[in-house]
């Protein structure tokens, strides 16, 4: 059964710019490899983190959508606790209204853009 | 004694009398269906300076968006977008 999640992850703030990248694209590679289909995804870059994580007070915070079935989540989540780079991560299936409303944002995101 | 003491008491402001307002659920009232919980600024609403989740009791939401809006906070407080604990955060 397809649902749709989506997932957020912080990357330590000590990576390099290529690094950073590098880490993002092996996700996605993981997750097009177990049939998954990335609807969206948004860096919002180097954020300050509201409580110390592992005595970093910074992160590289990664937004990722997609529609997947439900075997899929667990094997990104072991990927995700495999990698020292990521310090924290959150997945989360998304509802119809959460759905509704994941697609009004992209879609204002995307008129921001535009203007 | 007490008693002449009493009326004397004069107050530099008039005590105001908290007029009671009728308290809505303002997630029913504007038709919110879904609480973001990557959004903190909208999140902040419901937390007090320490960072603690406001109970229904003040902020009037119904049982549940109360519940939603508490998930949703510890979801960011996971994220590290809200703090667990701080002091003057407004």
């Amino acid at each position: 059964m397809i649902n749709q999640y989506e997932t957020v992850f912080i990357l330590t703030p000590v990576l390099s710019e290529v690094q950073m990248k590098e880490a993002v694209e092996k996700f996605k590679a993981v997750l097009t490899e177990n049939g998954a289909e990335i609807v969206n995804e948004e860096n919002w870059g180097l954020k300050k983190l509201a409580y110390p994580i592992q005595k970093k007070s910074t992160g590289f915070y990664q937004l990722l959508e997609f529609k997947a079935p439900g075997d899929c989540v667990e094997k990104l989540e072991l990927q995700f606790r495999r990698d020292e780079r990521v310090i924290r991560f959150l997945t989360f299936k998304l509802d119809k209204h959460a759905v509704a409303y994941a697609e009004k944002r992209r879609s204002n995101k995307k008129a921001e853009k535009e203007n | 004694m007490a008693q002449k003491s009493e009326s004397e008491i004069r107050y530099l402001t008039p005590p105001t009398v908290e007029i009671k307002r009728k308290k809505y659920c303002r997630f029913k009232r504007t038709g919110i269906k879904y609480i973001d919980y990557k959004d903190p600024v909208f999140l902040k609403k419901f937390l007090n300076e320490q960072g603690k989740i406001l109970p229904r009791r003040l902020t009037g939401t119904s049982l549940k968006y109360q519940r939603k809006v508490a998930t949703a906070i510890k979801r960011a407080r996971h994220l590290a977008l809200l703090p667990y604990v701080t002091d003057l955060m407004k």
